[in-house]
């Protein structure tokens, strides 16, 4: 009997998908923001602020509603999404991605402001006197500095795409093959007679999903963290 | 080449006002801490901008309030060494002194290995700043900033976070670069041993303005700036040229506009010219030679001017040749020796008091 069942597996490489573009689409707006608030000053910066962490404070069934009045076939940025590009993400795995990005998003920006802010301003100065621009100061050193801050951002919402329920099954539904991912199963099973053998099974994957995730991540994060601060710089180039 | 300088800036309470002019070789901006040195220097590097004033290199202006000209850091092509170096801690060293490469500075291999060389910097080029001593940093971040190939090189108290052994090193290091490098430098600092052993401009600020400016001999020489400059310790700056070298006993001849003096334990090659500077509290005064004596270095000269300095003490300015030797000794001393302007006296200096601090290889 193999290890898990053909069922579960789709569950599994499911929520495996959806967590995976969720943090790929929300990686570059969130370096984006991450810089916005850590090293630009601009009106309405508190404004832009809150509201990239209100999803952090409202639940979760609230953003995966709103996210179905406006990407939902009938609401205004989801109807213009099919009329022009044929596109529909309401109800479909696409659908569950981006409930999940938004959800982690604003823990994705925390950990990479903070650690852009941890920079010292006076090296990227430095580097302006050695001809970089802004855009070159950013990507030779702002963003490698930020790398552990990354890393930890990647992490971090990687994980909440794991385990994001709420948003997902308000704006996407719990359709097998499509939109169940893992909590979405467990709860499923918890909810049928004779159900629950199933559902611990289901629990157990999630967490060595989840801590697998996180041993890849601290690793990274180290590896980035020794690079910067050179003492391992033995036998590397 | 020629940088003029004009700023105005206001932080706080603060307000600068400084206007001077630096040509080739090293123009010190000294002044005490907090008189406004690192602000004017931010503002020539374009990393500041300044409310009021003028900045050119030459023809070339870079800031203009008036015509709202401000040339950006990273087109002036300055090069910066800081005080705390600011290496680049991802990178490696070799990465850190090329850095200018991704932006356009052209660094040949020979350039490249001619900088490595000048500064010692072989043995480092794979490490990473994190496993460098304070000297070996500051020792990259001057070769980072000469690889950028600037036209101008601005240094903020290069030595100011290292140690006295480390901070000869790198002085030595300055040196060098200072004979090799035709380009201006405005070099910053507080302390009076670097200027007087690096610069041969001075640019005294004090509470954000140029207080004097002139040669380094006769700023540091003039007693009436020493508040200004926070020198506590008068004295004299000596030009001098060595004559000859004593290898049994490591001492070295020096002979300047005035006769000729004897220092020990100095780096430095017959012929070549180097500064003393002897502290007024090293210099004795005698009426007549004395005999069965320790001291080295007897000169004779005429009393020019005598002023009362605090708490019983005298300065004394002994005109030798073409030098004024300045002499602090209590009024006591003046007072039972009779000191008056007109007066031959003999200046006695003990050769030890004029180590390798005091006196350098220019």
């Amino acid at each position: 009997m193999p290890l898990v069942s053909a069922a579960e597996l789709d569950v599994i490489l499911l929520s495996l998908k959806v967590a995976l573009w969720s943090v790929i689409a929300s990686l570059p707006p969130a370096i984006a923001a991450a810089y916005l608030l850590a090293r630009r000053d601009f009106p309405g910066k508190s404004l832009v602020d809150a509201v990239i962490h209100l999803p952090l404070v409202l639940p979760p069934v609230v953003v995966g509603y709103f996210l179905l009045l406006l990407l939902g076939r009938r609401g205004p940025l989801g109807a213009w999404l099919e009329e022009w590009f044929g596109i529909v993400v309401a109800f479909r795995w696409t659908g569950a991605a981006i409930a999940c990005a938004v959800m982690g998003f604003p823990l994705m920006v925390r950990a990479i402001r903070l650690s852009m802010e941890a920079i010292d301003p006076r090296l990227e100065a430095a580097a302006e006197t050695l001809g970089a621009g802004r855009l070159g100061v950013f990507v030779t050193i702002t963003l490698p500095l930020a790398l552990p801050g990354i890393f930890t951002g990647i992490l971090l919402s990687f994980a909440r795409s794991l385990g994001e329920f709420g948003a997902t099954i308000t704006f996407v539904s719990n359709i097998p093959g499509e939109t169940e991912t893992l909590p979405l199963a467990i709860y499923a099973l918890t909810q049928v007679p004779g159900g629950d053998a199933q559902a611990l099974r289901l629990c157990v994957i999630s967490i060595i999903l989840s801590l697998a995730a996180l041993l890849v991540s601290e690793a990274l994060v180290r590896r980035a963290g020794r690079r910067i601060l050179g003492y391992d710089a033995v036998g590397r180039g | 080449m020629t940088l003029s300088v004009a700023v105005e800036h206001e932080q706080g309470a603060f307000r600068l006002d400084a206007r001077f002019e630096c040509g080739e070789g090293v123009t010190a901006l000294f002044g005490q801490s907090g008189a406004g040195k690192s602000t004017i220097v931010n503002a020539i590097a374009g990393l500041l901008r300044p409310r009021q004033g003028r900045i050119a290199l030459n023809d070339e202006v870079l800031f203009s309030a008036n015509r709202g000209i401000h040339v950006p850091a990273r087109k002036r092509r300055f090069g910066y060494v800081f005080q705390e170096g600011r290496l680049f801690p991802h990178l490696t060293v070799r990465q850190n002194l090329v850095y200018a490469r991704l932006f356009g500075a052209r660094i040949a291999a020979g350039e490249f290995n001619h900088i490595v060389e000048l500064l010692g910097l072989g043995e480092l080029l794979e490490r990473r700043p994190a496993q460098l001593s304070g000297g070996e940093k500051q020792r990259v971040a001057i070769g980072r900033a000469l690889l950028a190939q600037p036209r101008l090189l601005l240094l903020d108290e290069p030595l100011a976070s290292l140690d006295g052994h480390r901070r000869n090193e790198i002085m030595q290091y300055i040196e060098l670069m200072r004979d090799e490098v035709r380009i201006p430098i405005v070099y910053v600092s507080h302390s009076v041993e670097e200027v007087v052993r690096l610069a041969a401009t001075v640019v005294l600020i004090a509470a954000g303005k140029v207080a004097a400016m002139g040669e380094v001999e006769e700023i540091m020489g003039r007693p009436d700036l020493r508040a200004a400059a926070g020198i506590f310790e008068g004295g004299t700056v000596i030009d001098a040229r060595v004559t000859g070298q004593d290898m049994q006993y490591e001492l070295a001849t020096l002979a300047f506009n005035g006769g000729v003096l004897t220092v020990t334990n100095l780096d430095a090659l017959i012929g070549e010219p180097v500064r003393v500077r002897i502290r007024a509290r090293d210099v004795s005064i005698a009426l007549d030679a004395p005999r069965g004596i320790s001291i080295q270095n007897m000169l004779r000269g005429r009393i020019a001017a005598i002023e009362a300095a605090r708490g019983g003490i005298v300065d004394v300015t002994i005109a030798i040749g073409a030098i004024s030797l300045r002499s602090r000794v209590t009024q006591r001393a003046a007072d039972q020796l009779a000191l008056a302007p007109g007066l031959e006296v003999h200046a006695l200096i003990k050769a030890v008091s004029l180590d390798r601090h005091g006196a350098a290889a220019r």
